[in-house]
């Protein structure tokens, strides 16, 4: 017995070399490749820094909720005016102030309009009232035109309202942003560019580095080695988690301490699930790397089937709630997307675990699933 | 000797194009095994198949006893391959990637530094240096002591002396024969055919059938017509001159001279030199010669073809 375990206790030593010494290899590889090394810790630098405000969006059917506490004709006519408005939908009603935090948690409400509970008692008696609009900023954009579209029908009704009257009424529109009170767009740009970087240099690295085994025929040799396939992979896999890591560490606190975006929830959570976020990536590269068998094939997938659904899908740019049909349901599939929801929330909404679990098992998913196919797809020959 | 490589009914096609065709043989240990066939026989293939890389529509191939598609993992621990393309890391240095394959084979290049002692000498001084910076020659040498450093049963090394300068080419096959001393079977394939000299044994292969398995003395004692060598002033023109010649059973080119059989028995091919002669040719100089290996091949190839048509 104590032969055997001796024996395997040094088989298991040779494999660990193994992998010790193809890890070396591939940093060795990543450090002699200065060049690609600057472009992948300098880009995302210079993409916080450049990339902008030049945002656009467009509202359609925005979820709004109503806390309507006066509940008398004034409010209601109001009420209706913005039911009818095809901008936005009402899908909420609250009853309560304390509702209010938790509408919003839930994620599809954006705003939420709150009558004070004598609206209509003050607009008779002093001909003004007011009305607070409460609005989710961690979309600061989305945020904005949706609190102008609202304005836009309140103030239409007064003017119906004073258009045969001597003494116009008036209301006062107050609006409190939560979450990002100073509507920086770089708030929602952060977690973005986490989530565009992390795929960019997990996915794509991993799947170019692969394949540049296959172009360079240094596959075939080792093919015929006793290196497992997937030591291969894990020996690839792991340099670039460091790398990504790190990279998602500089965005963070170029992010914390430039543009003073905020890490409201905990710090471990966020750090656990950019790496779970980096392993689907990762595990996307390997996956397109078992299907192309040159680095430009692997390049060319990795940016049209990765990149562009990251920036354009994932709602870090364009709001998901405000795209056709076709392109919410393809959304779904792009991992970014989950990514975006889940950074947004812990940093911006300070939300725990229990709020973005749903979000994290669906990236797990994601690992499982392209693990599986990889596995299938990994060829034991050359082809 | 016990048989190393037992090759059985081996075929293999390529879509359209048939890479392999019934292919048997055997090689015992300790044999230095040559193939020897132009670009395209087959050579590759039929080598990435017992290497276990590649996988034959029909037929066996069995190295050391093991099944090239079934026990493919105990396989690769025990075989040493050399690609026919330079396949090392070019951005790693001499060292770290003989370290790298000996770490993959969970050996290290103490353990076996005996084996490739001779090679790794030679390229030892340039240690430092990034792979892709070795001339041919050294590339090669480097290649091989990485597929050495775990002492494989069995090399297999695919036109090792493929672009690589003459001299580094008569090291190369001094290297192989002093492993063959150490016991170590070589399967090795060249397109070089007067490098088949060396080899124990050469099978002869074109278009993805062997014509031949002989030891390279053998192949040309059966050798069974007369040769001759033609050499002329008009050099460019020869080879097209002498096939006009209506006795002309065969002529090509080696080298600066022409070597050429003859239709009719004769001891010597009358006619040929007044043939020449008309056609513009002087100092003319016809010589019996002993046919080499490539005489033989060349012979071999245009009976095949022959058959064919």
């Amino acid at each position: 017995m104590r032969f055997f375990s001796i024996l395997r206790g040094q088989r298991k030593g040779a494999k660990m070399n193994r992998l010790r010494a193809f890890i070396k290899k591939e940093f060795y590889h990543i450090i002699r490749d200065w060049r690609t090394l600057i472009i992948l810790i300098g880009m995302p630098m210079a993409q916080i820094i450049l990339f902008g405000f030049a945002i656009t969006n467009e509202v359609n059917e925005a979820k709004i909720g109503i806390l309507d506490k006066a509940k008398d004709e004034e409010s209601r006519n109001i009420i209706n005016k913005i039911d009818a408005s095809s901008y936005l939908d009402i899908t909420e009603y609250l009853s309560t102030d304390e509702e209010i935090e938790k509408v919003f948690k839930k994620g599809n409400v954006k705003e939420i309009i709150v009558f004070p509970a004598d609206f209509g008692r003050d607009l008779w008696a002093n001909n003004q009232a007011d009305i607070q609009v409460v609005s989710d900023a961690t979309d600061p954009n989305t945020a904005d035109l949706i609190f102008n579209y609202t304005r836009a029908i309140i103030l239409n009704h007064l003017n119906e309202m004073n258009a045969n009257i001597e003494s116009p009424f008036q209301i006062e529109i107050n609006q409190q942003m939560l979450y990002n009170p100073a509507l920086k767009g770089v708030y929602l740009f952060v977690p973005g560019l986490i989530t565009v970087i992390l795929m960019l240099i997990s996915a794509m690295m991993t799947s170019i580095s692969i394949t540049k085994e296959k172009e360079l025929g240094t596959m075939e040799v080792l093919l015929a080695t006793p290196m497992a396939p997937v030591q291969v992979v894990l020996a690839k896999v792991i340099p670039y988690l460091l790398l990504a890591f790190i990279d998602a560490v500089l965005v963070l606190l170029l992010g914390y301490f430039v543009f003073d975006v905020p890490i409201r929830g905990s710090l471990v959570l966020l750090l656990f699930e950019t790496l779970v976020f980096i392993v689907t990536a990762l595990s996307l590269g390997v996956f397109i790397s078992t299907r192309t068998s040159s680095q430009q094939v692997a390049l060319m997938i990795s940016l049209m089937l990765l990149m562009l659904p990251t920036i354009l899908l994932s709602g870090f740019i364009f709001p998901i709630e405000n795209m056709p049909n076709p392109l919410q349901i393809i959304s779904n599939i792009v991992p970014a997307r989950w990514f975006v929801i889940i950074l947004k929330g812990i940093m911006l909404k300070g939300l725990g675990i229990a709020a973005i679990w749903e979000e994290t098992l669906i990236l797990i998913g994601f690992i499982v699933f392209f693990i599986a196919l990889s596995v299938k797809n990994y060829k034991i020959r050359l082809t | 000797m016990e048989t190393v490589v037992k090759v059985k009914a081996l075929h293999k096609t390529f879509g359209e194009v048939k890479a392999l065709a019934d292919i048997n043989f055997e090689v015992p240990g300790g044999e230095l095994f040559g193939l020897i066939g132009p670009d395209g026989a087959g050579k590759t293939t039929l080598i990435r198949i017992l290497t276990s890389l590649m996988l034959a529509e029909q037929g066996t191939a069995e190295v050391l006893g093991l099944d090239a598609v079934k026990d493919y993992k105990q396989l690769r621990k025990r075989i040493g391959y050399m690609p026919g393309k330079f396949s090392l890391y070019e951005d790693l240095s001499v060292e770290e990637n003989l370290e790298l394959f000996a770490a993959i084979f969970g050996t290290t290049i103490k353990e076996n530094y005996h084996l490739i002692q001779d090679i790794y000498d030679q390229i030892a001084p340039f240690k430092k240096r990034r792979a892709g910076k070795l001339s041919g020659g050294m590339k090669q040498k480097l290649a091989l002591s990485c597929a050495m450093i775990h002492a494989p049963e069995i090399i297999f090394l695919d036109e090792p002396t493929t672009g690589v300068d003459p001299v580094s080419r008569k090291e190369f096959w001094q290297m192989l024969d002093r492993l063959k001393k150490e016991g170590i079977t070589i399967l090795v394939s060249t397109p070089y055919m007067d490098e088949a000299g060396l080899c124990d044994r050469v099978a002869l292969i074109q278009n993805g059938r062997m014509l031949k398995i002989e030891t390279p003395e053998q192949i040309e004692k059966d050798y069974e017509f007369p040769i001759w060598s033609v050499n002329t002033n008009r050099k460019r023109h020869i080879i097209n001159d002498i096939r006009k010649f209506p006795h002309c059973r065969s002529a090509f080119m080696f080298g600066s001279e022409a070597h050429y059989t003859d239709l009719r028995n004769l001891d010597f091919p009358d006619g040929l030199y007044e043939h020449l002669t008309e056609l513009g040719h002087e100092e003319i100089d016809i010589k019996t010669i002993r046919p080499g290996i490539e005489d033989c091949f060349m012979a071999l190839m245009q009976q095949k073809e022959t058959t064919h048509a």
